[in-house]
C-alpha cells in the first residue's frame, strides 16, 4: 500500500481541479448555452412532432388567456358604467310638471345628491320612439302613459353601493314617488355573473396547465427512452444526473416557449378577427368602447407561464424515468 | 489502484459470481482478467465500474473505499476510470470529435481545452483526419480506436478494457494492445478482461485467471 498517500493527494488534486473548472461561471454559461442550443437543434429536427406538440401546447395556453382577457374587457366596460351610477325616479302618475320641478329643486339640496335632471313625459316618449323603433305604434296612443322621470346622480363620494341603495330608500319613501330604481343594479348582477364566469376561467385554465404537464411530460418521457443509449454511455463515463437530466429540462422549456408564442399568436389573431364587429356593436351604443389587450405583458406571462410548465413536466417525467436508466 | 479484499458478488436470486476474491493491482501496473464465460469477468468489471455492488469484503479504487461509496459520489469516481467495450458504446448521431469529447463536457471542461485534448487523444489513435466524421462511416477497428480515444482523453488513472478485441482480427487486436501498452507507459493502470489467450501469451504482463468466481493465481503476481 506504499502508493496511498501519493494517489490520495493525487485525488485531491483532481477534486479540486473538476471543482475550479465547476465554480468558472464561463464555463458554466458556456456548457448552458450549448446544452440549450444542443436542445433546440434536436426540436428542429424532430420537425413536425415538435411543432404538434408546440401546438397542443399553444391552444391549451391560448384558450384560458383568451377567455381571461375577454373576461377583462367586459369587466373595463361595466366598470366605465360605475362612476355614472344614477337613479331614476318614476313620479305618480297625478303629479304634475309643476310639482315635479319643485321636488327636483329640493332633492338637489341633499349633500348626497350631485344632480337632478327632469325628463317630462314628452321628453321620455321621444326618446323612446327614437331608440325603440316603436314610433309607429306609440303614434297610435291617445294619451301619454308615461309619468315624469326624475334622473338622480348621487354627488361623487356616494358612489358605494350601499349609500346608493340608502339614497334610494329615502326617495322611494317621499311621498310623490311612484318606484325609485338604481340603474346599477344590473352593473352589480354583471359583476356578479362575471365573477362566476373568472371562477370557471380558473377551472378551466387549471385543467389545461395539468393537460400541458402531461403533454410535455410525455413528450419527455418519449424523448428519454429514444436517448436511452446515450443515457447509459453517459452516465457510465461519469455523468452527474444533473448533467443527464439538463438537455431535457431544456427541450420541456423550449416546448413552453414556443407554445407560449404559438398561444399568444392566436389570442393576437381571435382579438384582432373580434375587433371589427365589437366596433359594430359598441357604435350601436354610442360607445368608443373598443376590444383591448396589451400583447408585450399577455406575451410576458404567456412565455413565464410556458417556461414553468415546461420545466416542471419535464422535471417530473426525468425524475420519474431518469432513474430506471442505470448501466448494467 | 485496486484492491479487492475478500471480495463477493451475490446476485438477486442466490447466484453468486464472485467469492472471496483478494487481489492488489499497483498504481501503474497493466493486467489481463481471463475465465471461461460465467467465470466472473464482466462481474469483476463491473464492481470496479461502481456499476455493481460488492456484497461482502472491501474494494478499494485508487485508495479510497468505495465497498459503500454513496451513488451521488458514484460519478467522480468514473472520471478517473476509462471504459473500453467490446461493442465501443459510439454514439451514432455524433461525430468522432463529439463522441471523444464526451467525458471532457461531462467533466466541464472549457470549449478551447475541449479541442486541444480531443485531437490529442485522436492523434495517439491515429484518426486525427477522422474527427467530422460520423462513426457508422468507420471500420470495427477504427470505431473500437474511437472508443479508446474516448476512454483516455479525460487523461484517467485507470483504464477498465472488457473485450476490446472481440470484434477484431488478430492484427488490429495486437494493434488495439500495443495502444494499451502505450498508456500505460505514461503512467495510467490498464486492467483488460480477455478470454484471447493466444494473444495474451504473446504479451508479457500478468495475468488474474478467475475460474467459477475464484482467482486461480494468488493476487500477489498482479503487482
Amino acid at each position: 500500500m506504499k502508493h496511498t498517500g501519493s494517489s490520495r493527494r493525487h485525488s485531491r488534486h483532481h477534486w479540486s481541479e473538476s471543482l475550479r473548472r465547476l465554480l468558472s461561471p464561463r464555463t458554466f454559461l458556456q456548457r448552458h448555452a450549448q446544452v440549450a442550443l444542443d436542445s433546440l437543434g434536436r426540436l428542429y429536427r424532430n420537425g413536425i412532432a415538435s411543432l404538434m406538440t408546440a401546438a397542443v401546447i399553444g391552444i391549451a395556453l391560448a384558450m384560458p388567456s383568451g377567455l381571461f382577457l375577454l373576461l377583462d374587457n367586459l369587466h373595463r366596460l361595466s366598470g366605465s358604467w360605475d362612476g355614472q351610477a344614477s337613479l331614476s325616479v318614476f313620479l305618480k302618475q297625478d303629479v304634475d310638471i309643476g310639482t315635479a320641478r319643485q321636488l327636483a329643486d329640493s332633492l338637489a339640496t341633499w349633500p348626497e345628491v350631485g344632480a337632478v335632471q327632469l325628463v317630462t313625459p314628452q321628453q321620455a316618449l321621444q326618446e323612446f320612439s327614437e331608440h325603440s323603433g316603436f314610433a309607429d305604434v306609440l303614434g297610435l296612443l291617445e294619451d301619454n302613459p308615461l309619468p315624469v322621470v326624475l334622473i338622480v346622480t348621487p354627488s361623487a363620494d356616494q358612489t358605494d353601493p350601499a349609500l346608493a341603495g340608502a339614497l334610494q330608500g329615502r326617495l322611494a319613501a317621499l311621498p310623490e314617488t311612484d318606484l325609485a330604481q338604481l340603474d346599477l343594479q344590473w352593473v352589480q348582477r354583471l359583476a356578479a355573473i362575471l365573477d362566476i364566469a373568472r371562477r370557471g376561467i380558473m377551472v378551466i385554465s387549471a385543467l389545461l396547465a395539468l393537460a400541458v404537464l402531461l403533454v410535455i411530460g410525455n413528450t419527455i418521457r418519449l424523448e428519454i427512452q429514444n436517448r436511452r443509449e446515450e443515457i447509459l454511455v453517459t452516465k457510465l463515463i461519469g455523468a452527474t444526473n444533473a448533467f443527464v437530466r439538463r438537455p431535457f429540462l431544456y427541450s420541456g422549456t423550449w416546448y413552453g416557449i414556443f407554445g407560449a408564442l404559438l398561444a399568444w399568436i392566436l389570442v393576437e389573431a381571435g382579438f384582432w378577427l373580434l375587433s371589427d364587429p365589437v366596433a359594430k356593436l359598441v357604435g350601436l351604443y354610442q360607445s368608443d368602447y373598443a376590444l383591448e389587450t396589451v400583447p408585450l405583458a399577455l406575451f410576458g406571462l404567456l412565455a413565464l407561464t410556458g417556461v414553468v410548465l415546461g420545466l416542471l413536466g419535464s422535471w417530473l417525467a426525468v425524475g420519474r424515468h431518469l432513474h430506471a436508466i442505470e448501466p448494467s | 489502484m485496486i484492491r479487492f479484499d475478500n471480495v463477493s458478488k451475490r446476485y438477486p436470486g442466490g447466484y453468486e459470481a464472485l467469492s472471496n476474491v483478494s487481489f492488489d493491482m499497483q498504481t501503474g501496473a497493466m493486467a489481463f482478467l481471463t475465465g471461461h464465460s460465467g467465470a466472473g469477468k464482466s462481474t469483476l468489471l463491473k464492481l470496479v465500474a461502481l456499476i455493481e455492488r460488492v456484497t461482502r469484503g472491501q474494494l478499494f479504487l485508487d485508495g479510497q473505499n468505495v465497498t459503500r461509496i454513496s451513488s451521488r459520489r458514484i460519478p467522480y469516481i468514473r472520471r478517473k476510470i476509462g471504459f473500453i467495450f467490446q461493442d465501443h458504446h459510439l454514439l451514432f448521431d455524433r461525430t468522432v470529435f463529439d463522441n471523444v469529447a464526451l467525458p471532457l463536457i461531462i467533466a466541464g471542461y472549457r470549449h478551447q481545452e475541449v479541442g486541444r485534448r480531443v485531437r490529442a487523444a485522436l492523434d495517439k489513435v491515429g484518426l486525427l483526419n477522422k474527427e467530422r466524421l460520423y462513426p457508422i462511416t468507420l471500420s470495427g477497428g477504427e470505431q473500437q480506436r474511437v472508443g479508446i480515444a474516448r476512454a483516455v482523453v479525460n487523461k484517467p488513472l485507470l483504464l477498465l478494457a472488457d473485450e476490446p478485441t472481440g470484434n477484431l482480427d488478430p492484427d488490429l487486436s495486437r494493434e488495439v494492445m500495443a495502444l494499451f501498452g502505450m498508456f500505460n507507459d505514461v503512467g495510467v493502470s490498464v486492467l483488460i478482461a480477455s478470454h484471447d489467450l493466444q494473444l495474451i501469451g504473446e504479451l508479457d504482463y500478468p495475468v488474474l485467471s478467475l475460474s467459477q468466481g475464484r482467482l486461480v493465481q494468488p493476487g500477489a503476481d498482479a503487482a
